[in-house]
């Protein structure tokens, strides 16, 4: 198996290994950097447990291998918050967002790329934005709210935490 | 589907079924029936009845859950497991020579090694046996055939692919119907040549057929309720870790039960049971799934006391979805019986579980098709009789719930299709036909005609308080004018009848341990609590409800009770978490352990105040001389004096233990309507509103009752609609991930509208049910029985589950409306 030098910056911390080339990336986060917030719930694209942002954009990280994502950024659930919690985070907390927990790390991190793109999405654009990603607890209607609550929060920071 | 009438009796229509419209809330005066949540405690509190945000949250929210896959222990090994491509084939030889030889491998476990050992076979909760690994041949497609232990998980998943097994294929038997004839036979292990399993009966054979034979109306119908797979979004693991030294062995694992396991572990190891300790960390999601004990842990657990080193075991989507415990797979023939007056009184069926090889369902022991006897659900009638025969075929084991109690689904379903297609049949509303068939209030403890004793129920309140909701006659009204136009519109009902927290120890217990379940509460000298159940939440929220309840009874806040579970070493022995008996169970071991809490900190109390005991009142958190609130003691107060001031006659500390037999069951039960329009040229159904009311007796959390609720419909929408574990001719799984097997998303998940009445449960010590799985268990019926409702006009009778877009165009275009 060949071995490659990847570095890549996750959460704005460079990390530098030796790899074989067909190390996935989301093994490599989980492993080689111990970051275990990023999860694995298939093997075949599917369940969205895995997702974090790799320059901007949210992909499933069972999906890239490590070499893929050389040189890029990716930002994983560990590095969301700047202190405290991101309002996406508080959503899911205040909206009861979550039972397991473990689709959860994904869902943030496919909600923060929805909410960048598209700062106001309506309920039906919010489930079409998640519907990669499974949740088998919560039914979904408290993620959509979740998600809808971060939205107003980060659109009037203000009026939000009154 | 077979109707058929007594032509010397006359055929009924709606006006000569009386119906009552309007009952009276809260008719039974011991259990009055209510709408709000109240609450005793003020918010710092936070006891019973508060919204109170989650306390588990916040390090899920951060990643900072620790799940099984996230443990890292110092030179651990990785084991991954050589599978069988056939259903049912004879091993002639396992290679593992290449695999030996590759950098990086260090064993590969065969049957044969386990059989040195004793430990090629394993018991199944039902007392049945189940293989670990195969000596001479294979009985499921995915079954697991060796295991390889390697240094990491890539070179344990290239080395699977290095050994070479040589089958000889045998004829698989895949129908159940096959099964019954006997012709292959799946277990030759046995000495009974046989496929038959078990046979079970209840009810008043007699006396049903008697009614059957009196009765004015029959309906009949061949129901299936298909096979299908929990897939919580985690998928089961392990970390063995064996210390020689110590000789302990320390299991990290996804299981549900992890006292159980102990004590399995322990039998069939021959380890000493303090020897081995279960850890149940976080769980990404459990539903039935993660009860049993699968081939793979015990092949674990043997590699590292071989080895002498940590393994992990991580299974896959598709070995989850292929190999692991299913659930359901019921075929029924099902009958209801109707008098003159249209009156519901006898129910019928004769079933067939298709257990695949091995009995491995997770019923308490004296229950083979668990509480399935339940079927006469939310109706009075006067006699049932279930008929059931199991078969082993030749696919994986099971027999676990899916989010439900013990096969209740399964009787829920079938009653409430055929009470719909009864009122259908007697051109009678189906709301106004359950009204006039419920169970009344007043009715209550109800005994049914399969010897349950109902708790309590208000089933007409439930369903008045849905249809309120939903605009009923309105929606009637419109279904009336679509369909002149032509148009597709359906109105589906479920007022069903739950049955749950197992169990009173005098029937219910897995392997012979009685199934109770347990809370320790210690409070600390300053007045902050930790308390340990013998349950595991899986995301129930247990470390925030368990809280609200120890925090209503002492007043000690909430946020100041730490929760554990699923550690063997410190938690006391339970039965843990599934069929919705958490809260029946070790929810009202922590009001009880509490109460004793608090008997104790009255002596305390009546010591520092120099007042007799009896002189005393409770109020919220302090014990009080009767009318002078001025001359009290904190709970906080009383702790610390427990340490420091305590007097001589009692004991130091403030702690207690409970383990708690339930008296009954409970009986939780709800009323769902649905809405569907079918679009008649692609058979596409989409459910346009779905309102469920939930009576879960009094309520812990109206938050967590909500999400518990939602996820419960759309895993009900799951198997209505989309799932299905399927097999072709030759035993091979056809859906063996996630692209195939269909877990809703967000999308196909609807808004769901939701509410609740509440009546308490009498016997249960803070009036609670239980609730995570009621709507598993009603919400299916309701939307087939929108889909048929839509469509009964033009000669459907029913479609089984999962009613996918092809069955519908197919049945309208039998019934002539599409081409
Ligand atoms: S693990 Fe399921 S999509 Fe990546
Ligand atoms: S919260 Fe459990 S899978 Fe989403």
């Amino acid at each position: 198996m060949s071995q490659h030098n990847v570095s890549i910056n996750i959460n704005g911390t460079e990390h530098s290994h030796d790899v074989d080339a067909r190390l996935l990336l989301v093994h490599y986060i989980r492993e080689n950097c111990d970051l275990t917030g990023t999860h694995i719930g298939c093997d075949s694209t599917s369940c969205g447990a895995c997702t974090v942002i790799v320059d901007g954009r949210a992909i499933k990280s069972c999906t890239m291998f490590a070499v893929q994502a050389s040189g890029k950024e990716v930002e994983t659930i560990e590095g969301v918050a700047d202190g405290g919690l991101h309002p996406i985070q508080e959503g899911f907390w205040e909206m009861h967002g979550l039972q397991c927990g473990y689709c959860t790390p994904g869902m943030i991190m496919c909600a923060k790329t929805l909410l960048e793109k598209n700062p106001d999405p309506t309920e039906e654009e919010i489930r079409w934005g998640i519907s990669g990603n499974l949740c088998r607890c919560t039914g979904y209607n408290k993620i959509v709210e979740a998600i809808q609550y971060a939205a107003e929060k980060i659109n009037q920071p203000e009026a939000a935490s009154a | 589907m077979a109707i058929y009438h007594d032509p010397s009796k006359p055929k009924h229509v709606a006006d000569r079924v009386e119906i009552k419209t309007k009952v009276k809330d809260g008719a039974s005066a011991e259990v009055p029936t209510t709408h709000d949540v109240t609450t005793t405690t003020p918010k710092e509190i936070c006891g019973i009845g508060h919204r109170m945000k989650r306390k588990e949250d916040p390090r899920f929210i951060q990643g900072k859950g620790r799940y099984v896959d996230d443990f890292k222990l110092p030179g651990m090994l990785y084991m991954d497991i050589v599978r069988s491509p056939y259903a049912h084939a004879k091993i002639l030889e396992i290679d593992a020579s290449e695999a030996l030889a590759m950098d990086g491998v260090l064993a590969v476990i065969t049957g044969k090694d386990l059989e040195a050992h004793g430990l090629h076979w394993m018991p199944t909760l039902m007392s049945d046996t189940q293989m670990v690994l195969p000596t001479d041949k294979v009985v499921y497609y995915a079954q697991e055939v060796c295991a390889v232990i390697a240094t990491d998980r890539y070179t344990a998943a290239d080395a699977i692919e290095a050994v070479y097994v040589d089958y000889e294929p045998l004829k698989p038997v895949v129908s159940p119907f096959d099964a019954l004839k006997d012709e292959v036979i799946v277990r030759d292990d046995k000495e009974i040549r046989t496929n038959r399993i078990w046979h079970w009966e209840v009810g008043d054979e007699a006396a049903t057929d008697a009614i059957f034979d009196s009765a004015t109306t029959v309906i009949k119908e061949t129901m299936y309720i298909p096979r299908i797979h929990v897939s919580s979004i985690e998928t089961c693991g392990m970390v063995a870790n064996y210390n020689p030294a110590t000789e302990k062995m320390q299991i990290y694992m996804t299981t549900q039960a992890p006292h159980a396991v102990r004590t399995v572990f322990a039998l069939v190891t021959g380890l000493p049971e303090q020897k081995i300790q279960i850890i149940s960390p976080d769980i990404g999601g459990g539903f039935g799934g993660k009860v049993p004990v699968y081939p793979g842990y015990v092949i674990g657990a043997v590699a590292s006391l071989l080895i002498g080193k940590p393994v992990k075991w991580i299974e896959d989507r598709s070995e989850n979805l292929q190999a692991d415990s299913f659930a359901r797979d019921y075929h029924l023939e099902a009958e209801m019986a109707a008098d003159e007056n249209g009156k519901i009184v006898g129910l019928r069926v004769n079933g067939l579980a298709d257990h695949g090889c091995a009995d491995s369902a997770a019923n308490p022991s004296k229950f083979p098709a668990g509480l399935f006897s339940i079927c006469t659900g939310s109706y009075d009638m006067k006699a049932a009789h279930v008929n059931f025969d199991a078969v082993y075929t030749n696919k994986p084991p099971g027999g676990v719930a899916y989010r439900c109690s013990f096969r209740v689904t399964e009787a829920v379903h079938m009653v409430e299709r055929l009470t719909s297609m009864m009122a259908h049949e007697l051109g009678v509303d189906p709301a106004a036909y359950r009204m006039n068939n419920f169970i009344k209030p007043e009715q209550f403890p109800y005994e049914s005609p399969t010897g349950w004793e109902y708790d309590s129920g208000n089933y007409h309140a439930a369903l008045e308080k849905a249809m309120e909701m939903i605009d009923y006659d309105g929606l009637r009204k419109e279904q009336l004018e679509k369909r002149e136009r032509g148009e597709l519109m359906g109105i589906g009902i479920s007022s069903f009848t739950e049955v749950v927290g197992a169990g009173p120890a005098k029937d219910y217990d897995i392997l012979g341990i009685k199934m109770f379940d347990s809370a320790e509460i210690r409070v600390h000298p300053t007045g902050k609590a930790i308390a340990r159940f013998g349950t595991k939440s899986q995301g129930q929220g247990h470390e925030t409800t368990y809280a609200q309840i120890i925090a209503e009874v002492l007043g000690i806040p909430a946020l100041d009770i730490d929760i554990e579970e699923g550690d063997t070493d410190t938690a006391p022995y339970g039965l843990g978490t599934y069929a919705s008996r958490s809260t029946p169970t070790a929810g009202a071991a922590a009001a009880m352990a509490a109460r004793k809490i608090k008997a104790k900190a009255r002596k305390i109390a009546a010591h520092l105040l120099e007042a007799h005991e009896d002189d005393l009142e409770w109020n919220v958190s302090q014990w009080q001389v009767k009318g002078s609130p001025d001359k009290a003691k904190t709970i906080q107060e009383i702790a610390f004096a427990a340490y420091t001031d305590h007097p001589d006659d009692l004991q130091a500390g403030l702690e207690a233990t409970d383990y708690y037999n339930p008296p009954n069951l409970t009986f939780p039960f709800g009323s769902y309507i649905c809405v569907v329009d079918i679009d008649k040229g692609t058979g596409e159904i989409h459910i346009r509103r779905f309102v469920a009311i939930d009576d879960c007796g009094n309520i812990i959390n109206p938050l967590v009752v909500e999400g518990q609720v939602h996820g419960g419909l759309t895993m009900g929408l799951a198997p209505a609609m989309y799932e299905e574990i399927v097999y072709d001719e030759n035993g091979q799984c056809l859906t063996g991930t996630l692209a195939d097997y269909l877990v809703p998303t967000a999308v196909e998940s609807p808004k769901w509208e939701t509410g609740h009445t509440i009546t308490p449960s009498p016997h249960h010590p803070i009036g609670a049910k239980g609730v995570g799985e009621s709507p598993t268990v009603g919400a299916p019926p309701a939307i087939a029985n929108a889909v048929v409702d839509a469509m009964w006009h033009l000669g459907v009778r029913h479609i089984d589950i999962p009613i996918t877009p092809e069955k519908v165009w197919q049945a309208l275009r039998d019934a002539g409306v599409t081409e």
